[in-house]
């Protein structure tokens, strides 16, 4: 192949960005479209405009220039002439600013409107993951999850949007645009997933050493298939099934993992850490860091400075037999 | 020529600016182990911390990283909530420079630890060495009466006591608490 090709092939790759799980120009949801429908306009406009400017530019410097001695009848037709292009420019300009002013109004008017029959759902920032709290009337029927939100297709979400620590950004570009978590006070985020599919977040405000690995999982499902899942989570833990999970509980119990963690149904009841009640039914650990397996629980347990360094879990000192025991009943909870 | 060599030399010395904190998430388990093998006075109360404190430059003294940490973990294991922000409440102040079991890092590590008769819990199974050294080093400079060139970093919150970073940690107290 003609090697004076390659870097216009280079210059295709970012196309590729332009699809999937985490792309703001394919969206799957109310917020994404808008904003997608908004990014096109801006974009198809802006180089219309570019493309006249050009154009322009271009013309002026071919056109012959007057040779040196016109008449003044002939020079203050020129200036009139002049006048009017410049006239014509400025209202343009208005006209283009005012109307993608406009536009832009209208297509983010519903960040946070109101639903009466919206879905609500707290999700707060922490350094490096997500607590994901459902929220009930019923306060039984309330539960607190990590790193992965599960949504009825349709249905309107609110977002209720807070942090811990530091400001995180809340964005998962296929469903909706970023919406800051700030300290001290809430933000809303409303929008409706459109399409089932799993779809990826992503923390886009810097908020530490391990920022590019505070990544939240999005699955749209259809509303069957989310009670399903809600009922599941709101059940406390399964009880251990072979004496190896129960000394997996009982390490969970009794080493440091319940001062930070809780596993409802049993003494484990901190709140420093992520809830791993449901852990074994979540697909990833550690914000979207490992797939979900016993063997990545009991690396992560084993070592969780080496697969995530700084992160705020310390290095729990446990015996090769207990850590097979606890990453045996982690698993088991899903 | 004299020209040149001063501005490599004010280069040279630009490039200690270059120095960064060093900051140790994960200490090797022996390392670990070996920071909880404390050698103490048969009375519970003082003793001598394991050579590795000392081989790592006393870091939960010297190292800023490490003093936030401890500053943390006090805040999220709720230490508040019996000796308030360090100024006492059910249980005794933390920063007025009386310590009733001893002022030396091995008496408040072991406090932590293991806990103390009349009503501090031990924190043995709550948090790992490492974090309880974190926790002690954090202790020591809320009561220190000499400033020390690392401290942790402000609160985002109004103080209701000097912050860390201000020297000496205890002015203007002084006078000993009464019983
Ligand atoms: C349930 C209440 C309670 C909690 C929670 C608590 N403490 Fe204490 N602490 C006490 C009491 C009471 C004493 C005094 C014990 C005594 O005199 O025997 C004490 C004593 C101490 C001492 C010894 C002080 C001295 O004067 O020698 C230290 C150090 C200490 N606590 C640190 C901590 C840290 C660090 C935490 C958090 C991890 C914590 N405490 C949490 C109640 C508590």
């Amino acid at each position: 192949m003609n090697t004076a090709r390659l870097p216009h092939l280079f210059l295709l790759l970012p196309l590729a960005g332009c699809s999937g799980w985490q792309s703001a120009l394919d969206p799957r949801g109310s917020t994404a479209e808008e904003l997608h429908g908004l990014f096109w306009l801006f974009t198809i406009t802006c180089t219309a405009v570019w493309g006249a400017v050009l154009l322009v530019l271009a013309a002026a410097l071919w056109r012959r220039r007057h040779p040196a001695g016109i008449s003044e009848a002939q020079q203050a037709r020129s200036e009139r002439r002049s006048g009017v292009a410049i006239g014509a420019a400025v209202a343009a300009t208005v006209v283009i600013i005012t109307g993608l002013t406009f536009a832009s109004y209208l297509a983010t008017r519903g960040i946070a409107e109101e639903h009466p029959e919206a879905l609500t759902i707290r999700v707060r920032g922490y350094q490096w993951w997500w607590e994901v709290l459902y929220a009930d009337s019923a306060p039984h029927r309330a539960f607190l999850t990590a790193n992965e939100l599960h949504l009825p297709v349709g249905r309107p979400v609110r977002l209720e949007l807070a942090t811990a620590d530091v400001i995180h950004s809340f964005w998962v570009p296929n469903l909706a645009g970023k919406q800051d978590m700030i300290p001290g006070r809430e933000n809303v985020l409303v929008f409706t997933p459109r399409e089932p599919g799993t779809y990826r977040a992503q923390c886009a405000e810097f908020c530490g050493i391990q920022h590019a690995h505070m990544a939240l999982r999005i699955v749209v499902e259809a509303p069957a298939d989310f009670e399903r899942w809600r009922e599941a989570q709101i059940a406390e833990a399964a009880p251990p099934m072979t004496p190896e999970e129960e000394a997996g509980r009982q390490v969970m119990e009794s080493k440091a993992c319940g001062a930070c963690h809780t596993v409802r149904g049993t003494a484990a009841a901190g709140t420093l850490g992520p809830d791993l009640t449901h852990v074994g039914g979540r697909q990833t650990i550690a914000a979207g860091m490992l797939p979900t397996t016993r063997g990545s629980l009991a690396a992560w347990i084993a070592d969780p400075q080496t697969v995530k360094p700084g992160n705020n879990m310390p290095m729990v000192p446990l015996t090769a037999e207990e850590l097979q025991a606890v990453s045996a009943y982690l698993a088991r909870l899903r | 020529m004299m020209a040149s060599r001063f501005a490599l030399l004010a280069f040279l010395a630009l490039l200690a600016g270059c120095k960064r904190e060093e900051r140790e998430a994960r200490l090797a388990p022996p390392i670990a182990e070996a920071q909880g093998a404390v050698l103490v006075m048969p009375n519970g109360i003082s003793g001598r911390p394991h050579d590795v404190i000392a081989a790592q430059g006393d870091a939960f003294r010297n190292n800023a990283y490490q003093l936030s940490q401890g500053k943390r973990l006090f805040e999220w294991f709720n230490c508040q909530g019996c000796h308030a922000d360090g100024g006492g409440a059910s249980g005794p102040a933390l920063m007025n420079g009386w310590w009733r079991y001893g002022p030396d890092p091995v008496s408040i590590f072991l406090s932590i630890r293991d806990g103390r008769p009349n009503g501090m819990p031990p924190y043995r199974d709550k948090l790992t060495t490492e974090q309880i050294w974190q926790l002690t080093g954090y202790l020591q400079t809320l009561g220190a009466s000499t400033a020390s060139l690392a401290s942790t970093s402000r609160n985002d919150a109004m103080h209701s006591r000097p912050a860390e970073n201000r020297a000496p940690a205890q002015a203007g107290h002084t006078t000993r608490p009464s019983p």
